[in-house]
């Protein structure tokens, strides 16, 4: 296919991943911060733009990290091009030049969506949100839907899946950084019942709270992270994300001679079955899940310049 | 929503024969436009809009920061042809399009029609449509406009006038598509009665066409659809029509010129193409033949072209038969190819460059309406008797300066077709745009687009110029076309 259709698709997918997962960072954070019933004034949301590496661009154009200000940011924020706002017109302006190899049905959804978005973004009150962020994590499910249950398995779908599943990987990861971040000031809580909580909160964000349970039954850290980062079988995990981004590729690539992609998604994929949580633990969750970015990144710029790049 | 009150106010009426009477064709429509209640026209229309709406076929309005998109206007009440008047049209643009592909075929090589004194020879080479370096060319199997689409007008007599022939790929077939999508699912009884005539295979026929040009040799061709891009104001119908046919959508950065050949670049490396859908102007398609500036095109691929290598749809060149003076002659043209007489008429045109139809353009400007001889979509136009003294006197400043650019036509009284206005139904004056197809055979598609000016009294169709669409229904109450089962409803 054209690679500038299977760029779009990769694109169009990953963006729209990364909206819906914004929306569950600062729905995450909402839970947290009312079952840590701070005070309004001790309530931390800079966490969320940390994790995302975006601290200086908010600092600059934000005098304090409140409520208010870390969602505006991360939401309607134009200026910020990961605001679930600039997400959502990327993901649009990709799906506009591809029209004609994806479904109708994911066109209009990402058409309704951008004008709900729209719509939000010029109303004065970051207020009543609750409902905006359902309705752009329902459309996510409904978009990777419309993909599974429309979309003959083609070189187009293997692109917008490994875009969606590298998006997905990241962000996950950065879920769990994002608690990481916020249990700094107060290490010494680990374990206790009131750090489950949290945990629970994390999990329930990703929709994976029953089927942790299934599989732990109890919530404790090292579990959530071993579930989180290295379950095969539940499909927002890390591991299990990589793994499938690896087969989309390798169905893309079939036929084709051995190329820098596959092989750096290899050793992303490899670096998974080194380690568990417990290890990772040990030597540094946040010092993995940096390095897991690295590899993300090298991964994405390679997939760049083997097909894309002209 | 009654349409008892409804008033023709003299003109001829596209539903309507006198007041009170539709005609016999469009009574059931009528009827069940009538059986609605108070406000449920409006609310159809708002739904209609709703649903062009979330479909995206929107463009931006221009100067809004907020990113404000709007629809082309579309009004609900359908436009009907009857299907005698539909066998005629078809005839006539059949015999049109047949004499016009003569006409480019010839002035492009052997000039027989210039030599016989038929149009003078400076006409065609003063044109700014005629283009040198398509000398000699001649496309594959013969056909230069394997797409157009023939504007016609309707006079107070009911009579269908060429007004123009549009041979550069014209746009507007995705309004056709989509309008009729969107009726189907608002009048569905109105079309189980009526009969009408589906349009929705376009996209096939569309393929063949192309698929029919294709070199020597190239069963399965690769045919891509070549666009100017997205922030062309069509770019929404060219990613249509590529998904109709199921082929690639390209930019000119897609493609690049090899060893004479034209290629597209791919997640897999280079793929020969074999068909090009182009929607980009003669003007821009290579830089190394026409404009230089062009980032649009591709450069070379005029060679490719000219060595058979790569199909194109339409031929550069066929604009020559565009020009509004050339269109004057469209008559002789066809007397002259075919031996026939024009089925469907030409509206008179006085061509300013002949002194004598000049002098009597500018004793009666304000009768008449002047057209520049390269300009569509409603530019460079005096409407006369509704123009103002100022306007006359810049028009006949510019005609005496540069009579070549500009031709005369009498102000025709456009037929009107009742519309959903804020005080009502009122009648609105409309044109009509059916598409042809030139590929084994000639085809037009039995629908097309009706442009209607929405502003009260107006003249002007065009959509930047406050002018809507609506969506034209094509009857079939013969025996013969009883064959076609009507283009079944959406439940």
């Amino acid at each position: 296919m054209l690679s500038r259709v299977a760029n779009s698709l990769y694109w169009m997918s990953r963006y729209l991943e990364r909206a819906e997962n914004v929306a569950r960072f600062v729905d995450v954070n909402t839970h947290l911060m009312l079952d840590l019933a701070l005070p309004v004034d001790q309530t931390q949301w800079l966490p969320l733009i940390s994790a995302s590496d975006d601290e200086d661009d908010f600092k600059a154009r934000y005098e304090h990290a409140d409520e208010k200000s870390v969602v505006r940011f991360l939401t309607f924020d134009d200026k910020n091009p990961n605001s679930i706002l600039s997400c959502i017109n990327r993901a649009r302006e990709n799906a506009r030049t591809i029209r004609e190899v994806i479904p109708v049905d994911v066109w209009e959804r990402i058409n309704e969506l951008y004008h709900l978005t729209q719509a939000h973004s010029r109303k004065r009150s970051v207020g009543a949100l609750e409902s905006y962020y359902n309705e752009v994590r329902r459309s996510g499910n409904h978009f990777a839907g419309m993909l599974i249950n429309a979309m003959s398995r083609d070189e187009s779908w293997h692109f917008a899946r490994m875009g969606q599943l590298l998006e997905r990987a990241d962000k996950t990861a950065r879920l769990l950084d994002v608690k990481y971040f916020l249990l700094l000031p107060k290490g010494e809580a680990i374990d206790s019942p009131y750090d489950n909580v949290q945990w629970g909160a994390v999990l329930k964000s990703v929709n994976a709270l029953e089927m942790y349970r299934q599989e732990y039954h109890a919530i404790n850290y090292r579990d959530v992270t071993q579930f989180l980062l290295f379950s095969k079988r539940f499909p927002r995990s890390v591991h299990f994300s990589i793994d499938y981004a690896s087969s989309a590729l390798s169905n893309i690539c079939s036929g084709m001679p051995a190329n820098k992609a596959l092989s750096d998604m290899y050793a992303l994929n490899q670096r998974f079955l080194r380690t568990d949580a417990t290890k990772i633990l040990t030597s540094g969750l946040h010092e993995f899940i940096d390095d897991l970015q690295l590899s993300l990144n090298q991964a994405d710029q390679s997939i760049y310049e083997t097909f894309f790049m002209r | 929503m009654s349409l008892e009150t409804y008033q023709t106010d003299g003109f001829f009426d596209e539903l309507f024969a006198q007041c009170g009477t539709p005609h016999p064709s469009a009574a059931p429509l009528i009827a069940e436009i009538n059986a609605l209640g108070r406000g449920d026209l409006k609310r159809r229309q708002r739904l209609a809009e709703d649903i062009l709406y979330q479909s995206g076929n929107t463009f931006n309005v221009y100067g809004d920061k907020k990113g404000t998109e709007k629809i082309l206007p579309f009004d609900i009440i359908p436009r009907l042809i009857s299907s005698e008047d539909w066998g005629r049209l078809e005839k006539g643009i059949t015999q049109r399009l047949h004499a016009l592909n003569l006409f480019i075929q010839d002035i492009y090589n052997d000039q027989k029609i210039l030599k016989d004194k038929v149009i003078p020879a400076e006409m065609i080479f003063s044109s700014a449509c005629y283009l040198k370096p398509c000398e000699g060319l001649s496309p594959p199997k013969g056909i230069w406009t394997h797409i157009s689409g023939t504007d016609f007008v309707r006079d107070a007599d009911g009579e269908f006038y060429v007004l123009e022939d549009n041979l550069r790929c014209p746009s507007g077939i995705s309004y056709v598509l989509e309008n009729r999508a969107v009726l189907k699912r608002l009048f569905p009884q109105g079309f189980q009665t009526l009969k009408v005539r589906p349009v929705s295979n376009y996209g096939d026929h569309l393929y063949q066409t192309l698929k029919f040009i294709a070199p020597q040799g190239k069963d399965n061709p690769n045919i891509v659809v070549l666009t100017p891009g997205i922030y062309n104001s069509a770019y929404f119908e060219h990613a249509y029509l590529a998904q109709q046919m199921g082929v690639p959508l390209c930019q000119g950065s897609d493609l690049l010129v090899s060893d004479d050949k034209v290629f597209m670049r791919t997640t897999n490396g280079l793929k020969q193409v074999d068909v090009i859908y182009r929607r980009i102007d003669d003007e821009f398609i290579d830089p190394e033949i026409f404009r230089e500036d062009s980032l649009l095109g591709v450069p070379g691929i005029m060679r490719c072209y000219r060595k058979g290598t790569v199909a194109l749809a339409n031929a550069p060149g066929t604009g020559i038969a565009d020009d509004k003076a050339v269109y004057a002659y469209v008559p002789k043209i066809i007397k002259y190819y075919l031996g026939e007489d024009a089925i469907s008429p030409n509206v008179p045109t006085y061509i300013c460059e002949d002194e004598k139809e000049r002098n009597y353009v500018l004793d009666n400007l304000d009768k008449l309406v002047v057209k520049a001889v390269n300009l569509s979509g409603g530019y460079g136009m005096l409407i006369g008797p509704k123009s103002t003294k100022a306007e006359r006197q810049e028009f006949a400043r510019r005609i005496k300066a540069k009579p070549r650019d500009y031709i005369a036509q009498p102000t025709l009284s456009l037929s009107r077709a009742p519309t959903l206005t804020s005080g009502g139904i009122e009648g609105r004056h409309v044109d009509f745009r059916p598409y042809s197809l030139y590929g084994q055979d000639i085809f037009t598609l039995p629908g097309g687009l009706t442009r209607v000016a929405l502003k009260k009294g107006s003249l002007i169709v065009n959509s930047s110029q406050g002018g809507g669409s609506k969506d034209t229904w094509v009857l079939s109450d013969t025996e013969e076309s009883h064959r076609y089962a009507g283009e079944r409803p959406h439940a």
